[in-house]
């Protein structure tokens, strides 16, 4: 091997380093989950790779909350492979089960078993997974708030979906320009890219929550991590691959090992908990929409970013030159323009859109590790539709797949809502790959 | 010798005695751009027929039209009296009309044998389920094998026989090329710029091959820009500029034809490209 | 440590039906991505379609267990066909995405409410294999092989998932030493020259989806005899990218790849398991606990994959000049 390949694997193995360390600091600074070492050297461990074997109780469990009190008595039906069981809440509303095997499990809210007059603060969720595939433990929240189960008119529904629609939309906005960005300045489909967003979401919840920083602060370190990951990910893998000629297809395979790499190591590090990110669920009513302070923050804050980027690409010196490499890096390198150094900035801008796109997430939705690899497809579905590498087009997207996501859950039943969107994304890429904005000599 | 090509006058989209391949009114547009608006053409059966005309006069995009690689705004064309338009590339190989393409498309992975092998059209073994069974193709495939070792040897990589194509020099890549073109049998080989990139060392032995092959009796029609391989090995010269055939005739008359020097030619014929052959000899 | 352990560990590994079921999609992967080139991120999905068909095919349509495995592969054949008709026509990155977004799909429709009747939505469904162990002709006991023990079912489980695995190897072999499969290579090369030849390329590469399916998905039905369930949890993305490290850490594009990667690859992972295992048993890992041990397992799963189709593309045992990434 040459010299350059033996660095190249050096550097990839400080990337590793990097993980672990973060790993160790986290699992310091989080409480774990109670596993004895002591019992632990039991052999049957893994000996298949899907291994069913369990060292510690597999438990799922919650706490069913009203106005940050516990409310008692409530039941939770909890189905799974060959396991049926019901809990019921108890004086702190907390409930737990313990289930046989690895695996999801489905747990319902027996609504009828609500005190009167309250309700789930999202009427449409009554069934959530609780994912112990992996970890021991998983907990499983049911926010609840006044009763609105009232039946709703189909324009009050409408308008209610796509609010919800362009919430969503927003977010993944911000999250797929970054994709984008990417994409159209070194032609790589970054399958890597949802760990960001985890990572931002993640970060945000160490910060406001274990740290307890105000909100303001646990967000900008946040994006300052993020970034700072987007930095050093390209610096340690996609720069040297990118000087080797690697193509982009092998470069596509890489990332989804690193993916996979970045993904397990936030799970060492923060476990395999929901984690919620804030508790102020001050409720906001707008005619037929039931919101919160939240969210309607995080809405106008994804705005304000997403026309901050717009003007930075159109107006300044240096997003200019951001779209002229993206448009034809050999042409803009002949301009003079450093091709390398945009490239570089690309990745610190995706890497703060994206982790900024976590922390609004997580702060709405709540965010585990798995959180940012569940919605990468709605993220090139997003960037798909918009026309790739146009990081404009690509906000257009992800508005529009927002709103198929959310307006779907009308006709179709809610647990297919993401599927509704895969499917606009394979019917996009067989009838119009170069997207609903860009041009068709882009593509081949 | 027009006399045996041409039916009636010389002219641009003039009839021929016995064309092999006609083509009417075919246009292809790339945005507002028109790269490709031809009249009428025909290509005379049995001869080699050069196609000429400056960068981006559209010969490569007629000859991807042609062979079903791209697809024409308009027009229609006939191949032996049968119509082409519409019909998939691979049908067009089929019917025994093969082309080469400008950026040489070995399959660089593969063995130069297999290369060739692949050139055989109607193999019982590129069936699935033949294929399991190799007592259904094994003495097909011997066949093709001696078939593509005597075209080896005549273009002179039979010592290649069993280097990946990949290692193979440029020149002799766009020879593989032709002779895995030949494996197919073809009535009519479309030559996009066969010269292009070639060691001038192997243009004699190149020339030579493509008029080998029309005393086998194979139609040739080849792109290319330099016009002095065409003066010596073709039989009839065809002038594209700005999508349109702007000229035809024989090589001496078009040669001299003041606009087609205009046109084309500029400051470039005056070369002899079968004195650079001699000097690589 | 315990050698003997870590031993028989390894043993049971190497002939484990989990371990012939990864092999077996790999051998599928190896047909689509190894010798036509197709970049298919859903072999999940095709493995899903192939077990969900089996196990419905008894369930619900009250099949014996041979007409539900022909009517599970049947499946596998509508899928590829579904899926591939609209795009093989695509470049390669599309369809890398095209499909790992119709493995997602089919994912999220066997786990809906809507259709839990007939697919156990997101518990799935279990008891179809009960006249797989009527076919046992091993007789009831209790068999040591070496220190291992196997009841006769566990053995039969083995033998038919070994003698699976040796099939499709041997059918692979026969299909690329043809002409058939000098097509197909010729494609992965360069589709437009093999078009030029007069090869009808989409039929071809539609044959290869669907062969490469088939195999995956007769591993998918491997893979639930032997965890005796099928869920949708399984088919997760995750399965497809370990089917892909398994084939490029073999050879993609040879015949003993998928085998000796998929061998090697389980080894590995007991091996760290049981050593991560065993120093953390000694103190000597006081960061982490036995779960996360698993976790660590994953990670290096993704180190392994950049590494290989960094370093070595063409695997353990591929010729570099046949491994190329095109693109």
């Amino acid at each position: 091997m040459t010299e350059g390949v033996d660095l190249n694997q050096l550097r990839t193995l400080r990337t590793l380093r990097f993980g672990l360390i973060l790993a160790a600091l986290a699992v310091f600074f989080t409480a774990l989950v109670g596993v004895t070492p002591a019992n632990a050297a039991t052999a049957s461990v893994g000996t298949t790779f899907h291994s069913e074997d369990t060292v510690a109780e597999i438990t799922v469990g919650g706490t069913v909350k009203n106005d940050g009190k516990g409310v008692e008595g409530v039941k939770l039906h909890v189905t799974g492979p060959g396991f049926d069981e019901t809990a019921t809440t108890d004086a702190d509303g907390k409930w737990s089960l313990v289930v046989p095997t690895k695996a999801k499990y489905t747990v319902a809210i027996d609504l009828k078993s609500l005190p009167k007059g309250v309700g789930l603060r999202d009427p449409n969720v009554t069934e959530r997974i609780a994912d112990v595939s992996v970890t021991e433990k998983a907990a499983v929240l049911f926010p609840l708030g006044k009763d609105q189960r009232v039946v709703q008119s189909f324009s009050d529904q409408l308008i209610i979906r796509i609010f919800a629609g362009v919430n969503l939309g927003l977010l993944l906005a911000v999250a797929s320009i970054g994709i984008s960005l990417i994409f159209g300045t070194t032609g790589l489909s970054n399958f890597a890219h949802g760990e960001m967003l985890t990572f931002g979401a993640l970060v945000g919840w160490l910060s406001a929550v274990v740290f307890g920083l105000p909100l303001i602060v646990a967000g900008l370190i946040s994006v300052l991590a993020t970034a700072s990951l987007g930095w050093l990910q390209n610096r340690v893998v996609w720069r040297p691959l990118r000087n080797r000629r690697t193509g982009v297809n092998q470069m596509m395979i890489v990332s989804i090992g690193l993916g996979i790499v970045i993904r397990y190591l936030l799970l060492l590090a923060f476990d395999g908990n929901t984690k919620v990110l804030s508790g102020e669920y001050e409720a906001v009513v707008l005619g037929p929409i039931n919101t919160t302070v939240t969210s309607l923050w995080s809405m106008i804050l994804a705005a304000v970013t997403l026309i901050g980027v717009a003007l930075f690409l159109t107006r300044t010196r240096l997003g200019k030159a951001t779209r002229a490499v993206s448009d034809n890096a050999p042409l803009a390198a002949a301009t003079g323009i450093d091709v390398e150094r945009i490239i570089t900035i690309v990745w610190v801008v995706a890497g703060a859109l994206t982790g900024m796109a976590g922390l609004l997430y997580g702060l709405q939705f709540q965010a585990s590790w798995l959180t940012g690899a569940q919605i990468l497809l709605l993220l090139f579905a997003a960037v798909t539709l918009g026309g790739l590498g146009t990081s404009l087009g690509a906000a257009v997207g992800a508005m529009i797949i927002g709103l198929v996501v959310e307006l779907s859950s009308i006709v179709l039943p809610v647990d297919l809502k993401y599927a509704a969107a895969l499917i606009i994304l394979i019917l996009v890429l067989l009838f119009r790959p170069q997207g609903v904005l860009g041009k068709k000599q882009r593509i081949g | 010798m027009a006399n045996d090509i041409v039916k009636g006058n010389v002219e641009p989209g003039c009839a021929k005695v016995d064309p092999i391949l006609v083509v009417d009114k075919v246009t292809r547009q790339f945005g507002g751009l028109t790269a490709v608006n031809v009249d009428h053409l025909e290509i005379p059966r049995g001869k080699i027929t050069a196609l000429i005309g400056p960068n981006g006069a559209g010969k490569t995009t007629l000859f991807n039209l042609l062979t079903g690689f791209d697809k024409p705004n308009t027009g229609s064309w006939q191949f032996e009296g049968k119509n082409l338009a519409g019909v998939p590339s691979y049908q067009v190989a089929r019917r025994g009309m093969i082309r080469t393409f400008q950026l040489t498309k070995s399959l660089n992975a593969m063995s130069v044998i297999e290369n060739m092998r692949l050139g055989a059209q109607k193999q019982r073994g590129e069936n699935f389920f033949s294929s399991l069974f190799n007592f259904l193709w094994k003495s097909e495939e011997a066949r093709i094998t001696e078939e593509a070792d005597a075209l080896l040897t005549r273009f002179k990589l039979d010592a290649k026989r069993e280097d990946y194509a990949g290692s193979l020099s440029g020149g002799q890549r766009k020879l593989l090329e032709m002779a895995r073109a030949l494996m197919g049998k073809p009535r009519l080989v479309m030559l996009d710029e066969p010269m292009a990139g070639v060691n001038p060392a192997l243009t004699q032995s190149l020339l030579e091959h493509i008029k080998g092959l029309k005393a086998n009796g194979t139609t040739v029609l080849f792109v290319e820009h330099d016009m002095h391989m065409v003066r010596h090995i073709s039989d009839w010269v065809v002038v594209m500029a700005e999508g349109r055939v702007v000229a035809e005739g024989e090589p001496s008359v078009v040669m001299k034809d003041q606009a087609v020097i205009d046109a084309y030619l500029g400051a470039h014929h005056d070369t002899d490209l079968g004195e650079i052959a001699k000097k690589g000899k | 440590m315990d050698w003997l352990q870590i031993f028989n560990l390894t043993i049971g590994t190497l002939i484990d039906p989990i371990t012939m079921a990864y092999i077996l999609c790999a051998v599928g992967l190896s047909v689509h991505f190894g010798f036509t080139g197709l970049l298919n991120f859903g072999q999940a999905a095709f493995a899903a379609v192939g077990a969900y068909g089996m196990a419905i095919g008894v369930l619900t349509l009250k099949l014996p267990l041979l007409g539900a495995m022909g009517f599970g592969l049947l499946c596998v054949v509508m899928f590829a066909l579904v899926l591939g008709i609209p795009t093989l026509r695509l470049r390669a990155d599309y369809l890398a995405i095209v499909t790992i977004a119709a493995a997602e799909v089919f994912r999220y429709l066997m786990s809906t409410v809507g259709l839990s009747e007939v697919t156990g939505g997101s518990n799935g469904l279990s008891q179809f294999g009960y006249e797989f162990f009527t076919w046992n002709p091993i007789p009831q006991g209790t068999y040591v092989l070496g220190t291992l023990q196997f009841s006769a079912n566990d053995l039969w489980l083995r033998i038919f998932a070994i003698s699976l695995v040796i099939i499709s190897a041997t059918l692979v072999w026969l299909m690329m030493r043809s002409p058939w499969g000098r097509v197909l290579k010729g494609i992965r090369e360069d589709e437009d020259a093999v078009r030029s030849l007069g090869k009808n390329v989409f039929s071809y590469k539609l044959q290869s989806l669907i062969i490469g399916g088939l195999f995956a998905g007769i591993g998918g039905q491997v893979f639930i005899l032997a965890m005796s369930n099928v869920q949708p949890s399984a088919w997760v993305t995750n399965f497809t990218f370990t089917i892909w490290t398994v084939l490029l850490l073999g050879g993609a594009a040879t015949i003993r790849g998928p085998i000796a990667g998929g061998l090697v690859f389980f080894v590995l992972l007991i091996l760290t398991n049981e050593i991560l295992a065993g120093l953390l048993n000694i103190g000597l890992l006081p960061f982490l606990t036995l779960p996360q041990i698993g976790q660590i397992r994953f990670v290096l799963i993704g180190l392994a994959l950049m590494l290989l189709v960094i370093f070595r593309p063409q695997g353990m045992f591929g010729n570099k000049k046949e491994m190329r990434f095109n693109g």
